[in-house]
C-alpha cells in the first residue's frame, strides 16, 4: 500500500474501482464518473496514480498514452505529463487534475475529490 | 560525503561539462570553479557579434552568477590558479591560497598567439580572445581611425567586419595569397574578399609583417618589402596556442595541448580535461561543437558512467558576418585520391564544391547559399554513398515537392511571423525567442522547447540555420553514431545487434542488458525496442502491447476528439456491389458520422467510440474484411490501376498484381509505414513510382521501384531493376521488404533508408544477389505465418477486452 500525500483527510470518500490486475502493468484504464473521465494508471512497480484523463495541452485522452518510468506521454501531440503531480514534463508547462487513489491489497481505492486545484488550466 | 571537484577555467568547454555532469549525477560532487576572467560563462562565439554592435554583454552571458549559487557550486572569479600540487591534490591561486580536489578538471581553454616581431608589445596591440579584447577594439573605435588586423581568417574577418561597423578604417593583412586558406579554397576565397572589399575591407595579401613601429603607442606596422602602414590599433589574429603551462609545470603530459584519453582524462587519472587547452588522438580543436562532444563524454566519467568514448569530430564552419554566407567542412582541398563536384554561378554569387573519395563526401565548401550545408555534413559523417544522387547533389536537397513551406528558405530574410516548422506551427520569431531566453544551444534544446523540427524534420536545416544566426556558430554537433534516445548510449544497429547476438526476447530484457538510463525507456524507444523484437524473433517473442503507440495498441486510429477511426482492407482497391453493401450496413447500424474515401483507395469509417470497436470489428469480420493497418507502422496499402482488363493502355493484369501482392504482404509491421502500387502502363495511374515498393508493367514485364514517398518531403522512387515473371515481382517484393525490415531504423522510412544506405546496397543484396534474394524472401514468408491474423477478428472475440472498456463506471 503507498502512501498517497494529501491523504490524512478523514472524510475522504474511497470507492473500490477494480483490482490491480485490471489494469496492465505500464497501461492505465478508465474510471467513468459524473465528473468525467479518470485515468487510473499502473507503473511497472506497481505504484497506482490516478488524473483526469484530459492533456493540459490539448485535452488528450492521456489514458492513451504510453506509460514509461512515473510519467504518461499524450497520444495526441507527446507531451509528458508528471503521474505524481499532474503537471507537465519541462519544458512543456500546464497541469491536470490529481485524485486520491490508493492500494489496498490488490484493491484499488478512488476518490472523487480531487487533489489540491491545479493551479493551470 | 560528496567528492570534490575543482574546475579550472570558466569557459565554454568546462561549464557546459559542469553542466552535463549536473544532469547525470546532480548529488555526487561539491564543485567550486576558478575563473581568470571577471565574469560568469559567457558565450564567446558571440564577441562577434557584441563587437559589431549587434548584441550586448548580457545577451552573451550563459551562466550567470545566480546559476551557480542555485546548483550550489563555489565560483571564484577573477582569480587565475598558478599551481597544481598533485601530490596533495591541490591547486594554488594567484593571491596564495589554495583549495583540496579530489578529481580536478582543466579548461584553460587558449590564447591568441601573437608574432615574435619587434613591437608586439606595445599598447595598441591585442589579440581577440575575450570581454575585455572587445573592450579595448571598442574604446579604440571611439578615437582612432586605422585598424590593422593581422590574419585574414575567420577569427581575422570577424574583428574586421566588427571594427568597420564601428566605423574604422580596416586593413586586412594576410600571409598568403588567399583569405581562410584553412577552411575555404581558391574560388570560394576569391569570391568573399570580392564581396569583403565591396563592403568597404581592404586587403594586403602576400604581406610578410617586419615589425609594429611606435613610440608609447602602436603607430605603422612594417612589412617585409619595406612598405608601412599606418595603425592606432593591431589586432594579431593569426592563431591560437592551448594554455598548457599549468598543466605542464605540474608534470602533466602535454604536447601541443594536454594529451588526453579518449575519456578525457591526463595523464593523471584524477585529471580531467576538456576544451581547446586539450589534445587528443594527436589533434587540437578550436570550435565548440566538438569541445561539446568532449564534454558530454568527460561528464559521463566524472558521473561515474563511464559508457561514452570521445572519438574525434569532424568539423564544420560558418563565418559570422552578417549578409555573407559561408559554410566549409571536412577535407575541402582534397588529394590525389580524391574527385571534385563544383557549382559555380558567378552571377548569382554562389558556389558549391564538394570533394568526394569512392562516392563518399570527404569535404565541403560552400558560399553564397549553405542551406544544405548541414545537409552535406551529414552525409559526410555518415559516410554516405552518394553514387545514386550525384548527378543531383549539389543541386541541394530542397526537392521542388516540400510541401508547407515552399521555398521560402532564406532564414534571415524571413519575418518573425513567418512559419519554419509546419508541423508544429512554430515561427521563426518563437524559435528566436526560444533560444535567447532560454539561452539554447542545440538542436536537441531547440526540439525540446518549441518542438520545432520534432515531426517530420525537413525544417532541421532552418532550425540549424536560426541557431547559428542567433547564437553564433555552428551548433552541430558531430557524433558518429546518433543514440536511439536520451535513455541510452546505443544507436539502433548497436541495439539490434545486441538482441541478435545475446538473444534477448523481452523489452525488460533489452532494458536491463543494455543499462538503460532510464527505469523503463520512454514514447520514444520502447516502440522501436518493440518493434526490432517483432523482427528479430517472430513467432517466439510475445508482443508487449504496453511499448505501442495507441493507434497499434488498439489496431484504429485515434481522433482529435478520442474517437477511433477504421479502414479495412479493401484488397488492391477492388471492391464489388456486395462489399460495398455490407460496409454501408455496418455504417448505418453504428450510424458512423463519417464515411470518406480516403487517398489509399480505401474506405474510412471515422469518428466511432472505442468502446465501439469490437462490436463493429465482429461485423466486419462476418462479412469478410480484415484490419487495412491505416494506423500502423505496418504494410499500408496496395493500389492499383484498372489494368489490362480495362484499360486500352494497359499491358498487364495490375489489379491481379496488386491483389496478390497485398495477400503476399498484409500484416507485416515494418520500421516504418510501407505503401504498395501497381500501375498497368508507364502511365502509371497508380502513383507506383512514389511508393515505398511501386511495380509499373511494361510490355516485356515489370519494372520495380522503390524508396518512393509522397508526404511532406516527395521523392520519386528509385528504378530497382526490370523482372519477366509475376512470380519474380513477388519475391522481389518479399526479399526487398525483410530487408528493409531488417536494415532500416525504427521510423525511418524506405525513401530516407535508401538515401542513407544507397541504392547500389540494396542491389548488391538482392538484385545482383540472388541467392540473398531467395533468403531475404524465405525469412519473410517465414515471419508472415505468424503476422497474418487478422487482429480485428481476435479482438472481437475478446482479445484485450480490458482496453475497449473502462475499469469502472461511477457516480
Ligand atoms: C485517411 C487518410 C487521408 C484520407 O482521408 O484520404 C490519411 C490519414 C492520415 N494520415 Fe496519411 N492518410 C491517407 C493517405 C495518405 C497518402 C496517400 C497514399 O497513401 O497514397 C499519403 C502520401 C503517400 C505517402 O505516404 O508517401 C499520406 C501521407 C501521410 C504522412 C506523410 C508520410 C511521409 O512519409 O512523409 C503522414 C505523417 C506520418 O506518417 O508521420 C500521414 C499521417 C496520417 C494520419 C495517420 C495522421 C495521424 O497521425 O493521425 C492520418 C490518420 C487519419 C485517420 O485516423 O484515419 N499521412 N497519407 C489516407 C488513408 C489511406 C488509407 O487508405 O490507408
Ligand atoms: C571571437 C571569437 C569567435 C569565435 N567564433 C566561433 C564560432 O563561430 N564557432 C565556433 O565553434 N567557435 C568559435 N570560437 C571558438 C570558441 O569560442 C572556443 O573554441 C571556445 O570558447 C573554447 O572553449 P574553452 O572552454 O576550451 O576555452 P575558453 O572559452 O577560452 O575558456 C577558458 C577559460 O579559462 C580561463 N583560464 C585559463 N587559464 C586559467 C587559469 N590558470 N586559472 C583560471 N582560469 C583560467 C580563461 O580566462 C577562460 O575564461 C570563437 C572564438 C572567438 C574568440
Ligand atoms: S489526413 Fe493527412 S493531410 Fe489531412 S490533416 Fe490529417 S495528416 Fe494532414
Ligand atoms: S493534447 Fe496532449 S500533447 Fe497535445
Amino acid at each position: 500500500m503507498q502512501a498517497v500525500p494529501g491523504l490524512e483527510d478523514q472524510d475522504t470518500q474511497w470507492i473500490d474501482v477494480g483490482s490491480l490486475k485490471d489494469i496492465p502493468s505500464l497501461g492505465a484504464r478508465v474510471v467513468k464518473s459524473a465528473k468525467g473521465d479518470i485515468a487510473i494508471f499502473r507503473t511497472a512497480d506497481d505504484e497506482v496514480f490516478a488524473l483526469r484523463d484530459r492533456c493540459p495541452h490539448r485535452g488528450g485522452p492521456l489514458s492513451q498514452g504510453i506509460v514509461h518510468g512515473k510519467r504518461v506521454a499524450c497520444p495526441m501531440h507527446d507531451w509528458k505529463i508528471h503521474l505524481d503531480s499532474g503537471e507537465a514534463v519541462a519544458p512543456d508547462e500546464g497541469c491536470t487534475t490529481r485524485f486520491p487513489v490508493r492500494l489496498e491489497g490488490d484493491r484499488i481505492l478512488l476518490s472523487l475529490i480531487p487533489n489540491k486545484k491545479c493551479t493551470h488550466k | 560525503m560528496k567528492e570534490k571537484l575543482i574546475l579550472v577555467g570558466n569557459g565554454m568547454a568546462g561549464v557546459r561539462t559542469l553542466e552535463e555532469v549536473l544532469k547525470l549525477a546532480p548529488d555526487h560532487y561539491d564543485i567550486t570553479v576558478y575563473g581568470e576572467e571577471p565574469y560568469g560563462n559567457y558565450n564567446r562565439i558571440m564577441l562577434s557579434h557584441l563587437l559589431a554592435g549587434e548584441k550586448t554583454v548580457d545577451d552573451i552571458i550563459i551562466n550567470d552568477e545566480q546559476w551557480y549559487s542555485d546548483n550550489g557550486i563555489n565560483l571564484h572569479k577573477g582569480k587565475a590558479i598558478t599551481k597544481i600540487d598533485r601530490r596533495n591534490r591541490k591547486v594554488v591561486c594567484a593571491d596564495g591560497s589554495s583549495d583540496s580536489y579530489e578529481r580536478l578538471l582543466l579548461a584553460t581553454g587558449s590564447q591568441p598567439f601573437m608574432i615574435p616581431v619587434p613591437g608586439n608589445d606595445l599598447p595598441g596591440v591585442i589579440g581577440f580572445r575575450d570581454i575585455h579584447d572587445v573592450n579595448s577594439m571598442l574604446e579604440a573605435a571611439k578615437k582612432k581611425k586605422h585598424a590593422v588586423i593581422i590574419g585574414g581568417g575567420l577569427l581575422g574577418l570577424e574583428a574586421a567586419n566588427g571594427l568597420m561597423q564601428q566605423g574604422m578604417s580596416v586593413t586586412v593583412v594576410h600571409l598568403l595569397d588567399t583569405l581562410m586558406e584553412r577552411q575555404l579554397d581558391a574560388s570560394a576565397a576569391t569570391m568573399l574578399k570580392r564581396s569583403l572589399e565591396e563592403r568597404g575591407l581592404h586587403f594586403l595579401m602576400a604581406a610578410e609583417t617586419e615589425a609594429i613601429i611606435g613610440d608609447q603607442h602602436v603607430e605603422k606596422v612594417r612589412f617585409k618589402d619595406g612598405t608601412e602602414i599606418y595603425a592606432d590599433l593591431v589586432v594579431m589574429a593569426v592563431g591560437i596556442r592551448p594554455n598548457i603551462s599549468l598543466a605542464q609545470t605540474a608534470g602533466i603530459h602535454c604536447e601541443r595541448g594536454i594529451v588526453v584519453s579518449d575519456t578525457l582524462q591526463t595523464y593523471d587519472p584524477r585529471i580531467y580535461a576538456v576544451g581547446e587547452c586539450v589534445q587528443h588522438r594527436g589533434l587540437t580543436y578550436g570550435l565548440v561543437a566538438p569541445l561539446f562532444e568532449m564534454s558530454r563524454v568527460c561528464a559521463n566519467h566524472l558521473a561515474h558512467l563511464g559508457i561514452r568514448r570521445y572519438e574525434g569530430s569532424v568539423t564544420s564552419t560558418k563565418l559570422k558576418v552578417t549578409g555573407i554566407d559561408l559554410f566549409s567542412a571536412g577535407n575541402f582541398e582534397g588529394d590525389e585520391n580524391t574527385e571534385e563536384l563544383v557549382f559555380r554561378d558567378e552571377a548569382q554569387g554562389i558556389y558549391r564544391k564538394l570533394v568526394v573519395r569512392d562516392n563518399r563526401i570527404q569535404g565541403a565548401v560552400m558560399y553564397g547559399d549553405t542551406i544544405d550545408g548541414s545537409w552535406y555534413f551529414d552525409l559526410l559523417r555518415d559516410e554516405t554513398d552518394i553514387s545514386d544522387f550525384r548527378k543531383t547533389i549539389l543541386f541541394g536537397q530542397g526537392h521542388l515537392g516540400d510541401s508547407g513551406h515552399g521555398d521560402d528558405n532564406r532564414v534571415a530574410a524571413m519575418s518573425d511571423s513567418a512559419e519554419i516548422c509546419g508541423c508544429n506551427g512554430v515561427s521563426k520569431g518563437d524559435i528566436v525567442k526560444a533560444i535567447n531566453e532560454k539561452k539554447l544551444f542545440t538542436l536537441d534544446d531547440v526540439r525540446a522547447h518549441t518542438k520545432a523540427s520534432s515531426s517530420c524534420g525537413s525544417c532541421t536545416g532552418l532550425v540549424e540555420s536560426l541557431l547559428a544566426l542567433t547564437v553564433g556558430g555552428d551548433y552541430s554537433v558531430a557524433p558518429h553514431l546518433k543514440p536511439l534516445c536520451a535513455c541510452t548510449d546505443y544507436s539502433h544497429d548497436d541495439i539490434r545487434g545486441a538482441i541478435a547476438k545475446n538473444e534477448l526476447k523481452s523489452v525488460r530484457k533489452v532494458l536491463d542488458f543494455l543499462e538503460w538510463k532510464t527505469p523503463d525507456g520512454c514514447g520514444k524507444c520502447r516502440p522501436a525496442l518493440n518493434y526490432y523484437l517483432v523482427c528479430a524473433w517472430p513467432g517466439e517473442y510475445k508482443d508487449d502491447y504496453q511499448s505501442r503507440f495507441i493507434n497499434e495498441r488498439v489496431h484504429a486510429n485515434i481522433q482529435k476528439d478520442g474517437s477511433y477511426s477504421i479502414v479495412p482492407r479493401i484488397w488492391g482497391g477492388d471492391t464489388t456491389p456486395a462489399q460495398l453493401k455490407s460496409l454501408a450496413q455496418i455504417a448505418e447500424k453504428y450510424e458512423v458520422p463519417t464515411v470518406h474515401i480516403t487517398g489509399g483507395q480505401r474506405i474510412d469509417l471515422l469518428g466511432i467510440a472505442k468502446s465501439v470497436l469490437p462490436a463493429i470489428w465482429g461485423d466486419l469480420s462476418k462479412a469478410g474484411f480484415v484490419s487495412g493497418h491505416a494506423y500502423g507502422k505496418a504494410v499500408r496499402t496496395v493500389k492499383t490501376c484498372v489494368g489490362s482488363d480495362w484499360c486500352r493502355f494497359g499491358t498487364q493484369n495490375s489489379t491481379k498484381m496488386g491483389i496478390d501482392l497485398e495477400k503476399l504482404t498484409w500484416g507485416s509491421w515494418t520500421p516504418h509505414k510501407f505503401k504498395l502500387a501497381v500501375s498497368g502502363c508507364p502511365r502509371n495511374c497508380a502513383e507506383a513510382t512514389i511508393k515505398d515498393f511501386g511495380v509499373v508493367a511494361v510490355d516485356s514485364g515489370w519494372e520495380l521501384h522503390v524508396g518512393g514517398n509522397g508526404g511532406v518531403k516527395v521523392r520519386a522512387t528509385d528504378f530497382l531493376c526490370h523482372v519477366d515473371s509475376a512470380e519474380a515481382v513477388l519475391e522481389y517484393c518479399a526479399a526487398f521488404l525483410q530487408l528493409y525490415r531488417e536494415r532500416a531504423h525504427y521510423l525511418e522510412r524506405t525513401a530516407p533508408w535508401i538515401e542513407r544506405v544507397g541504392l547500389s546496397f540494396i542491389k548488391d543484396e538482392m538484385v545482383d544477389n540472388a541467392e540473398g534474394r531467395q533468403t531475404l524472401a524465405q525469412r519473410f514468408y517465414a515471419s508472415q505465418k505468424f503476422a497474418q491474423v487478422d487482429p480485428w477478428a481476435e479482438r472481437a472475440e475478446g482479445l484485450d477486452k480490458h482496453e475497449f472498456t473502462p475499469l469502472k463506471k461511477v457516480g
